[in-house]
């Protein structure tokens, strides 16, 4: 066959910084900072270690939602029940320590289960089923709602108070209390750190594996995965498990948190984690994704919720704004999509 | 009286790229004027000026004497100026007389008044000699049923200028029969024809004359009874070609029989299918838009699943319940239909290239890319894929270079049974020899082929054997020795009784 040499063959036209500085995922880390710069700058009381893990506290179970969801956004799906099951997860789980006697490790261990088995059903549907994702996962998103007020019969559950209280270790996971003398506590976010090594955990399995980069493929074109000889049924459903097992992660982080479960929790956390994921570059329409787009997306909007209130705006100002930064990086998106046209 | 249509000197360029550079085109009233290029050549850039879709950066077009310059669709439409586009814009689930009149429905106050738009569709069809249900919906027609409403719903803009985009390449023989019909009606209506197309028997059957660009530059335009087939495609690729056509078979009469189909039959369009194929064959599978050729492959290569028939590789009766099944038995499709099923349009080349292949770049769990960017390079280069480097985004490759790409994977992946599904569909005319050159050194090299194509010329040329099917049947299998068009067209059309 004849052969022809191309020059530069294995290069592309941009170098790799230059290529990094215009994506999605770095204009909305860029973003993220000027934000906190901005309110930093506005606003003394915003300025502080506190406040930082105010921001993070807000963050962690979000971000994981976040992840999880990258996933099933990239094979061009949707999760819309994401917020309901991890709201069944928590409480359900919680239950099985506060109320069933059961050890905490079983508790965990049963909260990231019940949210898999949701996501279970949810990749079932959309892969062997063929049903649209937006449809499984409606229904999906009642069913977890439901099932977890018929089981704790609308009592909320509590979680651990603090990290010292029995049952109360793994809160360390996310925070730590230093308690000083003569002055107020100092609380560590050791979350930030469990959730960088899931963030570049999953970044490896999205862009260097071959279950995540069948799922960008299958999200790209799902016709000519298949004719490539590709289980893409298997892989579809795989991105719901991997969401489900966020969704369970999430449940833990909000509840190392916030302590408290009442029933009917978590509806509507979907339409943030999906907003993050959006913000960080992941197309809806699937086949290009960001995990540490998804991190900068919600931490952005956790930056917004803190500091907003803190130069006299209140939460609907933070709705309002962060409806306008969606539609912004949805602008981005699609005339990025043009132009590659 | 001056031309229809005069466009002269006509420059645009892309964000530095020149595409066109001092271009001319000229149009007669009841004229049909072929258009030709390879693809890139800058046809589409140039037919996108005329109806308002760019700009032209300098130059100019005059449309009878007078300067006009539209700044969208609507406005050459108003003019008279229309395009029937490749690839049909039409809504599926609304009727034919809704797409004909969408936007412009006659109304009954605030109501849309159907009866009319229903009478008006019947009498335009009536004026073009078509014969379609106005109530049908779209989707339910036939491609080449939906390229007559498309037809219609252009020369409803009281055309004066109706530009065709390679409008056959759907089409049956029976249908373009049909079509030509109608062109040839509507030129005698005084209507300028621009008709855009990489096949040649066509331009000697309809036009009058023919213009031809190339890299964006005029060449030149002559009249189709002064010219033939060898002077246009040495304008178009600037050297001489031959269409040539194959003598003899090249297969071993003792050949290993890798593949055999036996009583393969699923639902109305594939019906008890027989066929084998040789090791180092290149079996053409001949037939008419809708034969069964395309599901028939489908089977083969599990993307389907047979309600009968059993199939055979190297003698032993294999069960491919899966493409996956398919492709680890070493067979490999690459699609008609390449945006749709062959190419992940919005990834890079060493992504395609690998994709199907992604196994062998595995170590510890991840994947080795810059092993898998090598292996990229050299299979692309195997087959010549132009490009920038493999990490430039398929989207922007041409036709034939996406098929390269298609080409690549499946060598990459070693296959040993290898399905072109029309594989030069789309293609000009210089891509379309080394795809040619690759799918014989395959051959030669041992891997069977079976080619599905709707192009006699290269069924011809490249077959050793042709397999003719005709609504789901296979009609006749043909040695190349001896095959002639005629016959091959005589089985194409030959319906078995039921």
């Amino acid at each position: 066959m004849g052969k022809r040499t191309i020059e530069n063959p294995i290069g592309r036209k941009d170098s790799r910084i230059v290529e990094l500085a215009k994506s999605q995922q770095f204009i909305a880390a860029m973003a993220m900072i000027v934000l906190y710069f901005i309110f930093w700058i506005a606003a003394p009381t915003f300025r502080g270690v506190n406040v930082i893990t105010q921001i993070l506290n807000s963050a962690y179970y979000l971000a994981f939602l976040g992840i999880g969801v990258t996933f099933v956004i990239a094979t061009g799906g949707i999760d819309l029940s994401l917020g309901t099951v991890m709201g069944c997860a928590a409480l359900l789980g919680g239950r099985l320590f506060s109320v069933n006697g059961l050890p905490m490790w079983v508790a965990l261990i049963a909260t990231v289960l019940i949210a898999v088995a949701f996501n279970a059903i949810n990749g079932y549907l959309v892969a062997f089923i063929r049903i649209p994702a937006f449809v499984a996962t409606l229904g999906t998103q009642m069913m977890a709602s439901g099932f977890g007020q018929i089981i704790s019969n609308l009592e909320k559950t509590n979680w651990p108070a603090t990290a010292t209280a029995e049952g109360g270790l793994f809160k360390n996971a996310f925070q730590i209390t230093i308690a000083r003398e003569g002055a107020s506590n100092v609380n560590v976010p050791t979350g930030l750190i469990v959730l960088i090594l899931f963030v570049v955990i999953m970044s490896v399995i999205l862009t260097k594996t071959k279950l995540g980069r069948y799922i960008l493929s299958l999200g790209s074109n799902y016709e000519a995965t298949r004719l490539s000889g590709i289980n893409v049924r298997k892989y579809q459903f795989y991105a719901y498990i991997i969401n489900g097992i966020f969704v369970g992660l999430a449940a833990i982080a909000y509840s190392a948190i916030y302590t408290s479960i009442t029933a009917g929790f978590g509806a509507g956390q979907e339409t943030n984690a999906i907003a993050g994921a959006v913000i960080g570059g992941t197309s809806l329409a699937g086949g290009i994704a960001s995990t540490w787009g998804s991190l900068f997306g919600v931490v952005m909007m956790s930056v917004l919720k803190a500091g907003l209130p803190k130069i006299g705006l209140q939460s609907q100002w933070q709705l309002f704004l962060t409806g306008i930064i969606i539609l912004i990086a949805v602008i981005i998106d699609v005339r990025r999509n043009k132009t590659s046209n | 009286m001056a031309e229809l249509l005069e466009m002269k000197n006509v420059d645009k360029a892309f964000s530095g790229v020149q595409a066109l550079s001092n271009v001319q085109f000229h149009l007669r009233r009841g004229e049909v004027h072929a258009f030709m290029g390879e693809n890139g050549a800058g046809k589409s850039t140039l037919m996108k000026i005329l109806t308002g879709v760019y700009q032209r950066d300098a130059g100019e077009v005059l449309l009878d004497g007078n300067s006009v310059e539209y700044s969208n669709t609507a406005e050459a439409m108003a003019d008279g100026v229309v395009i029937v586009h490749q690839e049909l814009n039409m809504m599926g689930d609304l009727t034919v007389y809704e797409n004909i009149f969408i936007g412009r429905e006659s109304m009954n106050g605030i109501l849309i008044n159907d009866r009319e738009n229903i009478k008006r569709t019947k009498e335009l069809f009536d004026t073009i000699g078509v014969s379609i249900n106005p109530h049908a919906k779209v989707d339910s027609l036939t491609v080449g049923q939906q390229q007559m409403v498309e037809i219609a719903k252009a020369v409803s803009h009281d055309a004066r200028i109706v530009v065709f985009d390679e409008p056959t390449s759907a089409l049956t023989q029976a249908e373009i029969t049909e079509l030509f019909t109608i062109i040839k009606d509507l030129r005698a209506k005084g209507i300028g024809i621009i008709y855009i197309t990489h096949r040649m028997d066509e331009v000697f059957e309809i036009s009058d004359r023919i213009t031809i660009l190339r890299d964006g530059q005029y060449i030149g335009t002559v009249d189709t009874a002064n010219t033939d087939k060898d002077e246009l495609i040495s304008m178009m690729v600037g050297r001489e070609l031959t269409e040539e056509v194959k003598l003899a078979s090249q297969v071993d009469e003792d050949a290993e029989v890798v593949l055999e189909v036996e009583h393969l039959s699923a639902g109305r369009m594939v019906k008890d299918v027989s066929f084998n194929l040789r090791r180092g064959e290149i079996l053409g599978v001949s037939g008419l838009m809708g034969a069964g050729r395309t599901e028939m492959a489908r089977l083969i290569y599990g993307a389907e699943q047979p309600e009968s028939g059993t199939i055979k590789l190297h003698g032993e009766e294999v069960q491919i319940k899966s493409t996956e099944d398919a492709v680890a038995m070493g067979i490999g499709y690459l699609s008609e239909d390449r945006r749709r099923f062959g190419v992940l349009v919005d990834k890079t080349v060493a992504e395609n290239t690998v994709l199907a292949n992604l196994d062998q770049y595995i170590s510890q769990g991840l994947i080795n890319d810059s092993k898998a960017r090598q292996d990229a390079v050299e299979y692309n280069e195997m087959v010549n894929t132009k490009m920038t480097g493999v990490g430039q985004v398929v989207r922007t490759l041409s036709g034939g270079n996406q098929q390269k790409v298609v080409v690549a994977k499946w060598l990459l992946r070693d296959s040993d049974i290898l399905i072109f599904d029309e594989p030069t569909r789309g293609i000009d005319v210089g891509a379309k020899a080394e795809i040619y050159e690759i799918m014989q050194d395959l051959a030669d090299e041992g891997k069977s082929i079976i080619m599905i194509s709707s192009e006699m010329q290269e069924i011809l040329r490249m077959s050793d054997r042709i397999v003719v099917m005709c609504e789901g049947n296979v009609t006749a299998t043909l040695p190349i020795e001896g095959a002639t068009q005629e016959e091959i067209l005589s089985y194409a059309m030959m319906r078995k009784e039921v």
